[in-house]
């Protein structure tokens, strides 16, 4: 039922179909990328080539081929989207339903901080907790040197926990007054029991889109960090959707069309697909949700 | 009410200074203030270093250190900056006032469309202009800010001058270089295109907002009265519909101040805008306390403003919202 209201979704099933394509052609990188990360296409004179033959969407300034640093440029994206979203979602999940099942002073003072949290600019927010992190010392094995992936993606899982505790925290709120949770409750159920068994699984839809919208939200944040400079280094010619829109800001006044369009459009058709599929999911998991379309 | 607000009002010293501490404790983990002013002023001697740690109260205790920072914060005695030791006050109302001119621009046009964008699609569920209206503004809230700034930079500036020998809008600053004095139309047409990256945004979220909250009060029970009673369709809509889909979104507006102010701040950078944004990045990236501190301070302010705004006007709107 929520699999053949997921398909009536033409948009969504659209963006599924994009985002295997993108999948298969980054897994693939090796044989789908036509350079390497950090080789040129040609001899000099190679910086700045418009989209031709050998290279088809032109080269950048020192004459790397734009096609193929996407694909990699791409790959790091999608893990450090899809790999700081399972932190954030496991622990927004269980944050929101222990704060939601228990109510009482945890809830209170777990929902201020993420009210507080919310409210402010989150450019702001993300480079405070950006350099606290990276100050700490003790957490250094964690999350590896401050200009690393790994230390964007523990970034983003703990930067996003809030919104998913949230929404999480609201379907708890509601479930634990049903009547299946009551007689769990009368049978002797421990409140652990009661919230791995009964309670998350029954939120998996609204954990599901939470966890898209994470993936984006990660994405588009690293993309935000690299853009003004803070996002991870391109040690080796490594590269990420972001290093690469963040090379867009210098290629715009020079009229280096190609450098600034590609990562950007790549960019907003990552995030449109997966947003349609959270929009989806969400139709397809909330049967109330009747929005009149 | 006025009880409530006198409550609500004192809370909120308290909260702004508990969050003040906590932007305190962050910045200086977070930036380490003493190092970045010796690596701004290489040969400052050590009775420099030691009255910097003073007047800002960097003291190797917290706790001490905030009361220090916070007794001349009140008295007025600010430090000056790390670098070429700027006074901060003025240099802080400026981008306050520039910013609050791009941001109220923004906000005005963006609700007014957002609002008038939500109502057409709400009349008519389901239809082509109502599919029109969700999916554009779907595609806007999924697009960052710095995107559409890039791509608007690079269409109306840089290719428009190519095509037809001039640019339509400028990209960078208020007025164009060396240009002295006031002048309105200059000044629109800087701010045309960051205005509009701001907008675009808060069109994409109001639409939204708009048309799922006017659709809830169309289907309401109190509608169906007031039409049983021979009001015309056009008084009904205006007078039941829209006062009482605006209650949601008057509070969310107000809500929503902290995302504005980050899609300025982004907007604000690309555009070389002097405003709050920029002038948060630049005194970031250089680890610059004296400048940092009583920006976070206007800033957490406003936000717990508008938070109050929102639960004032909530209470106020809304006749079913008992106080106590």
């Amino acid at each position: 039922m929520a699999f053949r209201r997921f398909v009536s979704h033409r948009a969504a099933v659209v963006s599924c179909a994009i985002i295997a394509l993108l999948t298969l052609f980054v897994i693939l990188a090796p044989f789908t990328a036509r350079y390497g990360v950090n080789q040129s296409v040609q001899g000099p004179p190679n910086s700045f080539l418009n989209p031709r033959a050998n290279a088809w969407l032109g080269t950048d300034d020192i004459g790397r081929d734009l096609y193929s640093r996407l694909i990699y440029g791409v790959r790091v994206s999608l893990l450090i989207g899809l790999a700081s979203a399972i932190i954030s979602v496991t622990l927004g999940a269980l944050v929101g339903a222990v704060a939601g099942f228990r109510g009482g002073k945890f809830d209170d003072i777990m929902m201020r901080v993420t009210d507080l949290f919310l409210a402010f600019p989150f450019l702001v927010t993300l480079l405070v907790v950006r350099n606290v992190l990276g100050a700490l010392p003790w957490l250094r094995p964690i999350t590896g040197d401050m200009s690393s992936v790994r230390f964007i993606i523990v970034l983003f899982g703990l930067f996003g926990w809030m919104g998913v505790a949230r929404i999480v925290r609201g379907q708890v709120l509601s479930l634990k007054e049903r009547e299946f949770v009551e007689a769990a409750r009368a049978v002797g159920a421990s409140r652990r029991y009661i919230i791995a068994r009964h309670l998350l699984p029954n939120s998996v839809g609204p954990i599901m889109v939470a966890l898209t919208f994470s993936v984006v939200g990660a994405i588009i944040g690293e993309s935000t960090l690299a853009f003004f400079g803070y996002g991870p280094q391109a040690g080796d010619g490594a590269t990420s959707l972001g290093i690469l829109v963040g090379a867009a800001k210098g290629a715009v006044q020079t009229g280096y069309w190609w450098l600034a369009v590609f990562p950007c459009l790549m960019l907003i058709v990552i995030a449109l697909s997966i947003n349609f599929i959270g929009d989806a999911l969400r139709d397809a998991t909330d049967p109330r949700l009747d929005r009149g379309v | 009410m006025l009880r409530y607000i006198l409550r609500r009002l004192a809370w909120s010293i308290p909260t702004l200074l508990i969050v003040t501490f906590l932007v305190y404790l962050a910045l200086r983990i977070g930036t380490d203030p003493v190092a970045s002013y010796k690596r701004v002023n290489p040969r400052a001697t050590r009775a420099k270093v030691a009255e910097y740690i003073d007047v800002n109260g960097l003291d190797p205790n917290f706790v001490q250190g905030y009361f220090k920072w916070l007794r001349n914060f009140i008295t007025g005695e600010w430090p000056r900056s790390i670098k070429g030791r700027r006074e901060v006050w003025p240099a802080l109302k400026d981008a306050m006032a520039n910013t609050l001119r791009l941001g109220t621009a923004a906000t005005v046009v963006g609700i007014f469309f957002g609002l008038i964008a939500g109502v057409m699609a709400a009349l008519r569920p389901g239809g082509k202009r109502d599919v029109f209206i969700n999916t554009s503004a779907f595609v806007g809230i999924s697009v960052p800010p710095f995107i559409s700034a890039i791509m608007f930079q690079l269409l109306f500036a840089v290719y428009w001058q190519k095509w037809f020998g001039e640019s339509l809008f400028p990209t960078s600053g208020v007025y164009p270089a060396g240009h002295t004095g006031f002048d309105l139309f200059l000044m629109l047409k800087f701010m045309a295109l960051p205005t509009l990256v701001v907008a675009i945004q808060i069109i994409a979220t109001y639409s939204r907002y708009m048309r799922s909250s006017l659709l809830d009060v169309l289907n309401s029970d109190y509608m169906r009265t007031a039409r049983s009673k021979g009001i015309s369709e056009r008084r009904v809509l205006i007078k039941h519909g829209m006062r009482n889909a605006l209650i949601p979104v008057v509070t969310i507006a107000a809500l929503d101040v902290g995302s504005i102010v980050g899609g300025l701040i982004i907007t604000e950078n690309i555009f070389s805008y002097p405003g709050m944004g920029l002038y948060f990045l630049k005194s970031f990236g250089e680890g610059d306390f004296p400048l940092l501190m009583p920006w976070m301070v206007v800033i957490v302010a406003s936000v717990l403003f508008f938070n109050l705004i929102a639960d004032i006007s909530y209470a106020w709107l809304d006749p079913r919202i008992r106080l106590e």
